[in-house]
Order: C-alpha cells, then structure tokens, then sequence
C-alpha cells in the first residue's frame, strides 16, 4: 500500500446528494413554466428571464468575491435560482434598470447581507420583487397581455390580471358569476392565458413542475398542500356563505402566483422550517394570510406578502414545533392511563 | 376643537398614568447597587475575555468589590496596571502577579514526528480527539486542528502551515487561558512568562515509554531523567515516563537543555547560543545560579 | 405492507457482495492479541503472566464487575507478553499477547458439531453461564449479554426479539450465520426464552435476506412460540429501539431500557454463543466476521478467533487492494475506519470493510441550506442541524433539552446531508460533554 489509510469518523458512505443537485432539480421543474412563460409573453419573458438570472448570478459573484473575500461559489445554482424565481415574480414588461435593482436587492439584501446561502431569514426572490412592488407600483402592475404581446416587450399591450378584475368588480358591487363571465375560463386560467407575471400564470407546468420536486423527493407535500388546503378551505367557506361577494375557491388557486408560491416559493430551504409539523403551520399562516390581503387588503394579490411574514415566523416556529421525538408515543399512553 | 382637545387630553392622560407606572415599578424593583462596581468596570479592558476566572468584566468588578482580599484576583489581559487602578479605587492591595503567557508543549512536526494517518473529519481537535489518538504515533500530541486558535480572542495564536502546530504571538497573548481549555490533549499551558521573557519548558506531554515515544517522535520527552539529575534546584520531576519543570522553583540556569538526548527541552528568548551554552550570561534578574 | 419503525430512516445501498459465501474457518495466526477490554463496562482483570501455558478457553482475565465479562484465550499457547498497543482508535490498551502453539481446548469444552437440543440447566444457571463464558452483545454494541438476560426487580420480559436485521450495508456475517447455523440458533432462543422465562420470541429479518427468512420461518414452525418476523428494508432498523418498535410498535421511551417495554433484544451471533455456552460449554473465543469491499478480491465470511490481526484477515480475503483509501472495522455507516491493520479481531468485530480511494474521502462542507433532510432521516426524531449548532456554540443545555442523548449516533444525518456537513461528528462530541455534565450533576 503505498497511500496513507484515511481515519474519519462514521458514516463512510454518503448518499450523494449535493446542494447544487437540490438546486439544480428547483431549476429543472421550473422549466415547463418557463416555456409557458415564453409561449405566452415571449420576447418580453426571455429579456426578463435572462436579465434577471444574469444579475443575479453577477451580484453573488461580485459580493463573495470583493465583499466577503470568499471563493464565489455560483455555480451551486442558488443565485441562477433566485434570479429565475424573481423574473417568474415580475411582469414581462418591465425594464431592464428595475430587473437589476430587484436583483441587486435579492442577492444584496435578500442573501449576502445575512451571510449568502443558507442564512438568509426572506425567500430573496421575493425580497426583490416586494421591494420593486412597493418602489415601482405602476411598472410592476401594468401586465402584458398573453399571446397577443409576444413580439413585443416594454410596449406590451397591457391588460389586467384576473385577480384585479375580481377585487375591482366585487368592491363596485357586481356578483361573482357575473364577473366570472368576463374573465377566462377556468380552463384558462389552468393553463395560463391570462395576464401576469412570467412564471405564475401556467397553472398545468407550475403542477408538474411541483410533481417532479415531490417525486425527486426535494420537497415534501408537507407545504404545498397546507398552503393550498387552507386558500381553498377558507375562500370555500367565505365563497359558499356568500356566493355573489367572494370568488370560488378554484379561482383563487388558479391565479395570482399561489401555485408558483405554493410549490416553488414557500419551499424554499433555507427559509421555511425543519419539521414536518412546522411546515404544515408555517403553509397554513401562508395560505390564510393570502386570502386576508386577497378579500380585505387593498393589494389584489397576497401571496408574496404571505409568504415574507410567515418567513419572519420561521424562527418562532423552529423554536417551538419540534419534531415527534421517539417514544413520544409511549409517555403520552402511559400519562393516560394513569 | 373639541376632537383636538380630547385628543391632546387623552394622550396626555396616558402618559402621565405611564410615568406614574414606571416611577413606581423603578421605585419597587429598585436594586441597590455599588457604585464602585461601574467604576472598576470602565477600569477594566471589557475583554470579557473569562481569564479571571469570572463570566466576563462586569461579573469579575462585582467580585472586586465584594472581596476584602483582592491579591489572589488577578485581570490577565490588563496586567498589573489596570490592577493598579482597580486597587486605587477600591483601597485595596493589589497581588503582584508574575505576568504569566501560554506555552505549547508539543514540538511535533512533520518532520520530527511522521504522520501514519489521514485524518478527514470535521476540521475540530475535539472531535478527532473524540475520535481517535490521531495522524500520528503518539497519542498525545497535537492534532494541529486549531480548535485552539479558534479559541484565542486575542489574535495571540496562529498554526504554522509548516510545522502544523500552533504558534503563540507572546506580545498579544494575555493569559487568559482559553486555548488552555479548548485543547483536548492538554498540551498548551500557561507558564510564568520570565524574566525578559526567557523561559525553560519540557515540549511534550507523551506519557508513553521511553521506546515507544521516541519511536513515535523525534523529539518526544522518553522520561530519562537526566535533566532531573542535573537540575540544581529540584524544579524537574519524573511522573509517567515524563518530565516536567516546575517554573516556580526554575532559575533558569539552562543546565537541562544540552542534557536532553532527544532535546525535548526548550528555552525561550534567550541570546543566541554562545561556546558554553550551560554558562549563565543573565545576572540581572535571574539570581546567580551557576556552579 | 411489511413492518417497519416509524420515523425517519434512510436506505443506502446494501452491497452485500459476500452474502453467498459460506462461513470458513480462518488458519490460527501464529500470535494473537487479546484486548483485556472488548465490551462496554468495566475492564477485566488480567489472571495470567508472562511465560504462563495457557488453552484455548482458558480465562485469562476475570470480568471487572456486574457489567463486565471473562475474558478468554482464543489459543492454546504461551502468553508472550502484557502490555498495551494502539487499538482501533490509536489510543494504548492493555493487551495480553500470546504466542499460538498447537491448538489444545479446555476438555470441558465439546467441540462436536453435533446438535444438542435438550436444555438441562434452569433459567438461573443459563445467565451466570451466559456470564462467565464471556458473552457479550456481537452486532457491535458489546454489552455484556447476561446483564441484559437479567431483568431488573419490577420488570416483566414479555416477548424477546432476536436480532437478524443487518441493516448495515456489506455485512453478512448475520446473514451467514442465520443460513448455516439455523438448527443451533433456534435453541439459542429456546435458551434464552428459558432464562428469561418469556413464551414468545420473535426473529426480526429484513426482506432482503428471502432465504434466510425462508430457512428459519421453516425451523420455526416446528417450535412453540418462535416466530419469523420479515421486515421492510430501512436503516438504521437493526438500532434495538427501533427493532423493538418494528416489531411491536412500543416505543422505548427516552433514556429507558428496552425492558422498559417488555422486550429484550439479542444479536442471532449473541444467540449462537449462548447455544454453544450452555449446550456445549464454549467460551466466546471465535466469531464470524466478514471481510468484504469493493476492491476486494475474495469477499468472505470468516469463523476467525478472537485476537487475530485484521491485516490476517484481509489477507486470507485476497489481500489489500492497491488503491485502498480506508479500511473500516465494522459497517459503513457506524464502523470506526482503523488507522493500523495489526488491531485485534474482537468480540464485537462483524466485519472488516476495505474502501478503495474513490470512495474513502468525504466532500467539502458547504453552508447548511436549511432543507431539513435531516430531521426527516433522524430516526429518533432529534434536530441533527440544531444539535450540531448548539455542540459548536457550547449551548449544551439547550443540546441537553433538545435531546442529544437520545441520538444513537447511526450517521444517517451526516449520510443524508446535501451540504455534506459533519453532523454526527460533532453531536456524537456533544453528546460526551452532556453525559459529563449529567454525570457532575448526580
């Protein structure tokens, strides 16, 4: 033998799995959104898809670089990620300056400013877009119309989202049913011919999308089906008490960004909790919280705002929702019985 | 107008009622405290470093005040002259403590001591401690980890990528004793700085046989006992095939170094070596000791 | 849906490569050095010296305690010397050495392969045999076996569980035993139902072993009480709480003993020594031990005494391949990597595992992401990420509240982990400064 034996402690063997290839894996199931986004918006969807991820890429690199005085480490895919999720998050107009400013945001505040992957308290994707959402109202909420604004990019025909017909139309007074005629079709609306941002509106690929996340085991059910459980349950029972004033259930999952937030945001790693019980709380306060701002707020559309409060709780919660330990069970039988 | 009245009114109330509530919860929970205690605490470096033995400056003031005897506390990173001040204070006497610096008693490198291992765990001396006996022969010597540097607050210490052991910066370190605890092996000690910095220590803590250390180390301490015999002042004793020098009774009078066959034996800040090495040149502060 | 234990798991390759190579007996070395310590508890106490003759099950030192064991030659010859050599994890420990000359037994010992199973001693005489024959726990846990045949005053042995699971990938030591050895291992049980004075005894297989599930379902049927139990195949299901728990759904609460629940756990190699303790007055000096790898030439399962140097072992396996990087006493995931190959073969060795390069290093560790795969894997339901935090920040009573002493340290956190982080590592180092803690406290 002519090497020297290597001594480290158990476990010897490893599954493989890598950060890069859980990122990776995020990037790949948002692919079919990707090419929805690019069918339905397409110029405008390819500037901001590339923009943002150059950006974000570029940022990372620049801030572990010369900031951090780190070896960059972007090519884990995180900040590709992030500026994936954060082009999904705006609308296919929008001009170039703001997509840098988002993602100087993202990356900037959102990640390195807490210490880059893994510290970072926000989903950054989101960050950038709540910031550009608050700063740039109008750019942000002026949404290209689909298939008809292919060719074109900042002077996109613009139109309305669903979601800011419905908040309009039932707050002047009009029924559900009626507006419901004026929008797509349900059908429609799943497969994504309808005004919005890049990435949020093919319902049909964000699912299969989510799919493959599950059945590559990168995320768990745990919190897309408690953020989309409670949308439907509490808009089903504001919708059935009062059918004229609240939209249906379907139609509040089918649009804005729940299904992209429910499958690709709120999963998000580093800033949901640990335990599988946690995660189902952590999705139900994300789900409620979208319908309040949805019905009551002024914002027609809630999800990202639901999902940043319920990062913020995310401490609280790891803190506080620990996993069922074993032999949990046996005590819990034992005090019972006594 | 009247809205703004009420409204001018009512905060006013409130804040009233608020002082009220807090001048009398102030005045409840009132907890009386020595004033001195703030005083010896600016005094003191704010290192809360733990070296005195107390958790951080403010814990190691209230001592200060407290105690009727203050010469067995000592402020290792302030030295004598922030004790000084701490006496002026209070009105105390003050301990004159020999200034004491941390020493690394392992002289294991690459070279003296050949590595038989890799080691690829987490990059911590306790763990690998935890682990196993380490890269090398003996089971005693440092691990060259850094949990130590880690340790030092005081930017005291650093490893030598050479050598692969740790360095202390005599200039920064302040005794406080922190890489002593992070070490699992007990190899760095705090010892009596000396006079002029100079210094006289065994470099090895292997307990192992003589064959067996050597074997395993170039330089290990084998437990012979010559410098023992040949110290003048009883300050080298033999326990566990192992040599130790007691720095209190040392005069370092340098005979054990040359003495040492494997030259486990270290001395510190001396000049550079001269014909006769065992010739004592120091009479200034180290009582004459020669012959 | 076969049974399994509830919560967390994982399931790594299991790379059995020498599963259908029958037990052989490995040639006596010319010198073996026995560890006067092979078991958890107190050392025992050398009885010879130098230049003493001694025979094959012969006690050369005596248990230290209740939780302790004899220690016995392995070999009939001349003690070369006392003294103490790095073991397995480099440290020194007292060792007897003794020069191999022929190969004389003790004459109470019966060395016939013949099958006795008519049990004629009663349940108090089965432990103090189990006890002085040395036996310990053989799936690598070493405890003493008799302490666990005595149940303390109060509790009740409801079922025993026999423990044929090897969980571990590449071992198949078990496996081999439980196929060749069928017959003696079902009275092992009949003899340890009798001295734990319990009618039902369980044999916990994973489904993939079907032969050996086959073969003992067949022994079984024939005896009262003895049943085969196949399980779904999941680490770290060989873990006695979590065996317990597959089996019986009990959980053992935190910090208790098995007992707690009704249920005692023994290895089928434990089980095997105690057939040939009490039916054939053996000593523990021999086990079976598997030496495999992915470069090994000749992967094999060995009948090797105690005492013989690993580096005989891999020897008779076909020798140490070029490339070895690493070479494992034990399995993969909870084996220690040995820094010398002239370490003993003790009473808890189940195989000696060599890794080629590729495989014997780890990757780099990156930030934690947070994904939480841990705390799913974690099959005691702790928070590895947050143990390891609280270990590397010194909050050890928070790591204490969090229950760190639950962990039962069998790596499937650290296998897991996408940033490839040290977890065990540094909650395996936590886990001793809260024991030390606890143990000031009371």
């Amino acid at each position: 033998m002519n090497q020297k034996l290597v001594v480290s402690p158990s476990p010897h063997v490893h599954s493989g799995d890598s950060v890069s290839k859980n990122m990776y894996g995020v990037i790949i199931a948002l692919i079919p959104a990707l090419l929805a986004s690019l069918w339905y918006f397409g110029i405008g969807a390819l500037i901001v898809t590339l923009t943002a991820i150059a950006a974000c890429v570029l940022f990372e690199w620049v801030i572990q670089k010369y900031l951090m005085k780190a070896t960059p480490s972007i090519s884990d895919g995180s900040a590709a990620l992030t500026g994936l999720l954060l082009a999904f998050n705006l609308p296919t107009n929008i001009p170039i300056g703001l997509i840098i400013i988002g993602a100087a945001v993202a990356i900037g505040i959102g990640k390195m400013s807490f210490g880059g992957l893994g510290n970072n308290p926000f989903n950054p994707a989101l960050v950038g877009r709540v910031f550009l959402l608050i700063s740039f109202p109008v750019q942000m909420t002026s949404w290209p119309v689909p298939v008809a604004s292919r060719f074109q990019y900042l002077d996109a025909t613009t139109g309305a989202t669903p979601l800011s017909v419905m908040k309009e139309g039932l707050s002047s007074g009009a029924s559900f049913s009626e507006i419901m005629s004026e929008i797509p079709s349900y059908l429609n609306l799943f497969m994504g011919n309808m005004g919005g941002s890049a990435g949020e509106v093919a319902g049909i690929a964000l699912v299969l999308g989510g799919l493959y996340l599950l059945v590559r085991k990168i995320i768990t059910w745990h919190i897309p089906v408690s953020v989309l459980g409670s949308i439907a349950v509490f808009t089903a029972i504001l919708h059935f008490s009062n059918p004229d004033d609240y939209a249906g259930p379907l139609f509040h999952i089918l649009t804005g960004g729940v299904l992209l937030g429910a499958f690709f945001m709120a999963t998000d790693y580093v800033s949901s909790p640990m335990s599988r019980k946690g995660m189902l709380l952590y999705g139900v306060g994300i789900g409620v919280i979208t319908v309040l701002i949805r019905v009551y707020g002024s914002y027609p559309e809630g999800v990202s705002f639901a999902i940043l409060i319920m990062n913020a709780f995310v401490p609280l919660i790891d803190r506080y929702m620990k996993p069922k330990r074993f032999g949990e069970k046996i005590k819990a039988a034992k005090v019972q019985k006594q | 107008m009247s809205i703004v009245l009420i409204t001018i009114l009512t905060l006013a109330g409130l804040g009233a009622l608020a002082a009220v509530i807090l001048y009398l919860a102030s005045q409840k929970f009132k907890v009386f405290e020595d004033p001195r205690i703030d005083k010896v605490e600016e005094a003191l470096p704010a290192a809360n470093c733990g070296g005195c033995g107390f958790p951080g400056c403010r814990a190691f003031a209230e001592a200060l005040v407290k105690a009727d005897d203050i010469s067995d506390l000592n402020c290792p990173v302030g030295g004598p002259d922030v004790m000084s001040t701490v006496a002026e204070i209070l009105g105390k006497e003050v301990s004159k403590a020999d200034p004491m610096v941390a020493v690394v008693r392992c002289n294991g490198t690459c070279e003296n001591r050949p590595r038989l291992n890799d080691y690829e765990g987490a990059t911590s001396c306790a763990v690998a401690a935890a682990l196993y006996g380490g890269e090398t022969g003996c089971s005693y010597g440092c691990y060259g980890l850094g949990d130590c540097v880690e340790a030092c607050d005081f930017e005291a210490m650093y490893m030598d990528e050479e050598t692969g052991l740790p360095v202390i910066i005599e200039d920064n370190c302040v005794a406080c004793g922190a890489c002593v605890d992070a070490c699992p092996k007990d190899i760095i000690e705090l010892r009596k700085k000396g006079p002029k910095s100079r210094r006289i220590f065994v470099s090895c803590v292997n307990q192992d046989k003589g064959a067996v250390a050597k074997k395993a180390c170039d330089v290990a301490c084998i437990g012979c006992g010559k410098c023992a015999k040949v110290c003048p002042f009883d300050a080298i004793t033999i326990e566990n095939n192992l040599a130790y020098i007691d720095y209190d009774k040392c005069r370092l009078c340098r005979k054990c170094v040359p003495v040492c066959p494997t030259n486990a034996i270290h001395e510190i800040n001396f000049p550079p070596p001269k014909p006769k090495p065992a010739k004592e040149e120091e009479p200034a502060n180290t009582p004459a000791s020669s012959n | 849906m076969l049974k399994t234990f509830s919560i967390g798991g994982i399931h790594p390759a299991d790379r059995k490569i020498s599963a259908d190579k029958s037990i052989e007996v490995l040639p006596l070395p010319k010198r073996v050095v026995v560890p006067v310590a092979q078991h958890i508890g107190a050392p025992a106490k050398t009885e010879v010296k130098k230049g003493d003759l001694v025979k094959a099950g012969q006690v050369i030192a005596k248990s230290g305690g209740f939780v302790s064991a004899n220690i016995h030659s392995p070999v009939s010859g001349k003690v070369f010397k006392l003294d103490e050599v790095v073991d397995a994890s480099g440290y020194r420990k007292p060792v007897v050495i003794i020069d191999v000359e022929d190969d004389e037994w003790e004459e109470s010992i019966d060395r016939s392969e013949t099958l006795k199973t008519e049990i004629t001693i009663s349940s108090e005489e089965i432990v103090k045999k189990v006890g002085e024959m040395g036996i310990v726990g053989m799936g690598g846990a070493t405890f003493p076996a008799h302490v666990k045949l005595a149940p303390p005053p109060g509790k009740k042995c409801e079922v025993l569980i026999i423990n044929g699971v090897e969980c571990e990938p590449f071992l198949t030591s078990d496996h081999r035993v439980m196929l060749e050895k069928g017959d003696e291992l079902i009275v092992g049980i009949r003899i340890l139902m009798k001295a734990l004075k319990v009618d039902r005894a369980v044999i916990g297989i994973e489904n993939n072993k079907p032969d050996a599930i086959k073969h003992l379902s067949q022994l079984a049927d024939k005896e009262q009480g003895i049943e085969v139990q196949p399980l779904k195949v999941q680490y770290p299901q060989g873990g006695e709480k979590q065996l317990i728990d597959a089996v019986t759904g009990r959980q053992v609460p935190s910090g208790k003993l098995p007992i707690e629940v009704g249920a005692v756990v023994h290895n089928v190699g434990t089980t095997l020594a105690v057939y040939e303790a009490v039916q054939k007055n053996k000593p523990l000096i021999e086990r079976v031990v598997t030496v495999t790898g992915p470069g090994v030439s000749k992967p094999s399962n060995f009948l090797a005494r105690i005492g013989t140097p690993v580096s005989q072992l891999i020897e008779a396996a076909g020798g140490l391949p070029d490339n070895t990087g690493k070479v494992i006493g034990g399995g993969p995931m909870m084996g220690k990597a040995l820094s010398n190959l002239e370490v003993p073969v003790t009473k808890g060795s189940s195989g000696i595992l060599v890794f080629p390069h590729e495989e014997a290093h780890r990757k780099p560790m990156e930030n934690c992401i947070r994904c939480g795969k841990c705390v799913s894997v974690c099959p005691m339901g702790l928070e590895p990420y947050l143990l390891m935090i609280e270990t590397e920040k010194e909050l050890l009573d928070r790591a204490e509240s969090d229950n760190i002493m639950d962990c039962i340290e069998c790596g499937s956190c650290s296998f897991t982990c996408p940033a490839t982080r040290p977890l065990l590592d540094y909650i395996r180092l936590g886990k001793g400064k809260v024991g030390q803690i606890i143990r000031n406290r009371n």
